[in-house]
């Protein structure tokens, strides 16, 4: 922590004799330097608001895991094994969609209306390093929200699918699943204009909910062909069938490495048109 | 030590320095800047003055990286802000038009946050934010929400959070527009005692007080192009036409027509370049001369003259040419 002091930044103390010049010293900062010290001050402020912020995030999972997962299973409208098929689901949902909502909708609303972000362009790092600051601070959020819903699903289902050997592989989907919703938050702030971000994120948020395979494996979806395809559009599906591969190997599903290129895919893609959008918003 | 004296910025070298700078905008017909040449000095308070849409913010915005320069060259304190964006905004800080406080921290916070991203070290940090919030009268307020503190509050806050990486050039942009006279007073005071430091300061206005106040030199804007540029004096004895003596006259007993005697006395004089009656209450008159140069120096002329016609001066007004006068002569306009 104590790193980011500068013996150059303390030379002056009349200010008639400026600093040497402080320019070594604060090259030897370095440009992530400033970076870190921005998601230190959103850590900051998500830490005092912890309740509220999990409150926020985990409502709607926590519901559809409740509604689907129990309500229905107790009323006899679902087959056994259903909750387990939907828990990993919900997982990546939630990461998935946290990510982007906490990309999302603070850009919009920094850019056109708190203008807080100002004082963080004038940091001195590149442009590029606060928007990718957005993508890690977000996730690092949506990895929270994921990990909290383990003990809520077994609080919930009373029982979920967990296999100690997937380990890896589930954090690797929730990391990826995190990441690439959190980049796709990126061009989605940056590049819808304020006046329509409300009936975008309508147009966008609840399609991709419900097209993500969270609510059943992608392979079933053979009976439904037309719906199978619109779905392997939606990064979602990837975290999801990802997921539950890794917890319930015997459900047919998508196989590990074709979820984990696709995610990657997808965050190179949503990444770079999120800069292009953060870029075209930061600067004039 | 050759990493320290790298990039090194030698005292003569100029804090601010705009060459053929043009900004562009796509959709618009006439260039937001236009070919804007100028350099400020070392601790040096400069001025843009200009209306609104005259293009100073556009070349705030160039300079302080926030705006891409359509061709030009900007340099703020040694740093090229189009090669090297980060460096220039180690060395500058923004006093921006609009409130941009960080909303989710106290006045402290947003102190102590900003001289984070900048790299200044935790002690450090903690002694600048308690000494600028004593200087700009926050220390009451320090540990409040930023969204409980008052208009003029904010502002004084942006610009004690901008001291606080202690940049080398200041810019401000529109200082006190929208502040009560207390405020615009104490922010005013402010910039004064950054000269006294040796901060450079740049500031945008539309308010030709504030640019005579406070700026060592001033740029006239309009339309994207820099007019001209000097000290208000000069700029002011350059293009105005001089200025007015306006003198309240007692008549001497049983005399009917005083003012046009006082008017035929004061024709006479050198310097003197016409005379008007103004409406005054009888049995006083009010005379106006139109004088060349500063009018503060006909002042005894002007008395003598009055004196001769037995008339006695109950009352002197001089009429300086300000910066109003400059911004008309070179535009044809007024400036608000």
């Amino acid at each position: 922590m104590s790193s980011t002091t500068s013996d150059g930044l303390r030379a002056d103390e009349g200010g008639a004799q400026r600093r040497p010049d402080g320019d070594g010293a604060r090259r030897s900062v370095g440009h992530l330097a400033p970076a870190l010290a921005i998601l230190r001050r959103d850590l900051f402020v998500t830490w005092r608001e912890l309740p509220a912020f999990l409150a926020q995030v985990l409502l709607q999972p926590v519901f559809l895991l409740f509604v689907f997962g129990q309500v229905l299973g107790s009323l006899g409208f679902l087959q056994e094994g259903y909750a387990a098929l939907l828990f990993p689901g919900i997982v990546a949902l939630t990461a998935f969609l946290t990510a982007l909502q906490n990309t999302a909708l603070p850009l919009v609303i920094d850019f056109s209306f708190s203008k807080e972000i100002e004082d963080r362009l004038l940091a001195p790092t590149p442009t590029t390093a606060v928007a990718l600051e957005k993508i890690v601070f977000s996730s690092l959020r949506a990895l929270v929200a994921s990990a909290a819903m383990f003990p809520l699903g077994v609080w919930i289902l009373g029982d979920i699918p967990w296999r100690t050997e997937a380990l890896g592989w589930v954090v690797l989907f929730v990391v990826l699943g995190s990441l690439t919703g959190a980049a796709a938050g990126l061009p989605l702030g940056t590049l819808v204009p304020p006046s329509k971000i409300n009936i975008v994120f309508a147009l966008v948020l609840t399609p991709l909910l419900f097209t993500g395979a969270s609510q059943y494996p992608w392979a079933s979806l053979d009976v439904l062909r037309w719906f199978q395809v619109v779905t392997a559009f939606n990064p979602l599906t990837y975290v999801s069938e990802g997921l539950r591969g890794s917890l319930l190997p015997s459900t047919p599903h998508i196989p590990a490495w074709v979820c984990a290129l696709a995610l990657v895919g997808f965050l190179a893609l949503f990444t770079a048109t999120g800069l292009k959008g953060f870029l075209r918003r930061a600067l004039d | 030590m050759p990493a320290a004296t790298m990039g090194r910025v030698t005292s003569t070298a100029p804090a601010v320095e705009v060459v053929d700078l043009v900004k562009r905008y796509p959709k618009r017909g006439s260039n937001a800047v236009d070919g804007v040449s100028f350099a400020v000095r070392r601790g040096e308070v400069f001025g843009l003055l200009g209306p609104n849409g005259a293009g100073k913010t556009t070349t705030v915005g160039v300079l302080t990286t926030r705006v891409r320069a359509t061709s030009g060259r900007a340099v703020v304190a040694g740093a090229d802000v189009a090669a090297d964006p980060p460096a220039a905004r180690a060395r500058l800080a923004v006093v921006p038009q609009r409130p941009n406080l960080d909303q989710s921290l106290t006045a402290r916070q947003n102190l102590l946050f900003h001289a984070a991203y900048h790299g200044v070290g935790k002690g450090e940090r903690v002694r600048r934010a308690d000494d600028l919030l004593e200087r700009f009268g926050l220390g009451e307020r320090a540990d409040s929400k930023v969204d409980e503190v008052s208009g003029g509050q904010a502002q004084r806050l942006m610009i004690a959070r901008a001291l606080m990486h202690d940049p080398q050039v200041l810019f401000l942009d529109e200082p006190s527009t929208g502040l009560d006279p207390q405020a615009r007073l104490f922010v005013w005071e402010r910039v004064r005692d950054l000269r006294e430091r040796g901060t450079t300061v740049l500031l945008t206005t539309h308010d030709m007080d504030e640019a005579q106040e406070l700026c060592d030199r001033v740029g006239i804007v309009d339309h994207g192009r820099l007019l001209d540029l000097d000290t208000p004096a000069a700029l002011v004895a350059r293009h105005s036409d001089g200025g007015t003596v306006e003198v309240v006259v007692t008549p001497p007993e049983g005399v009917d027509d005083v003012a046009g005697a006082v008017r035929q006395a004061l024709e006479r004089v050198d310097g003197v370049r016409g005379t008007d009656e103004m409406p005054a209450e009888r049995p006083a008159a009010r005379v106006r001369a139109t004088v060349a140069g500063d009018p503060a120096a006909l002042l005894a002329p002007v008395a003598e003259a009055v004196a001769s016609t037995g008339a006695v001066v109950t009352d002197v007004r001089l009429g300086r040419p300000d910066l109003e006068d400059v911004f008309i002569s070179l535009t044809g306009r007024e400036l608000r």
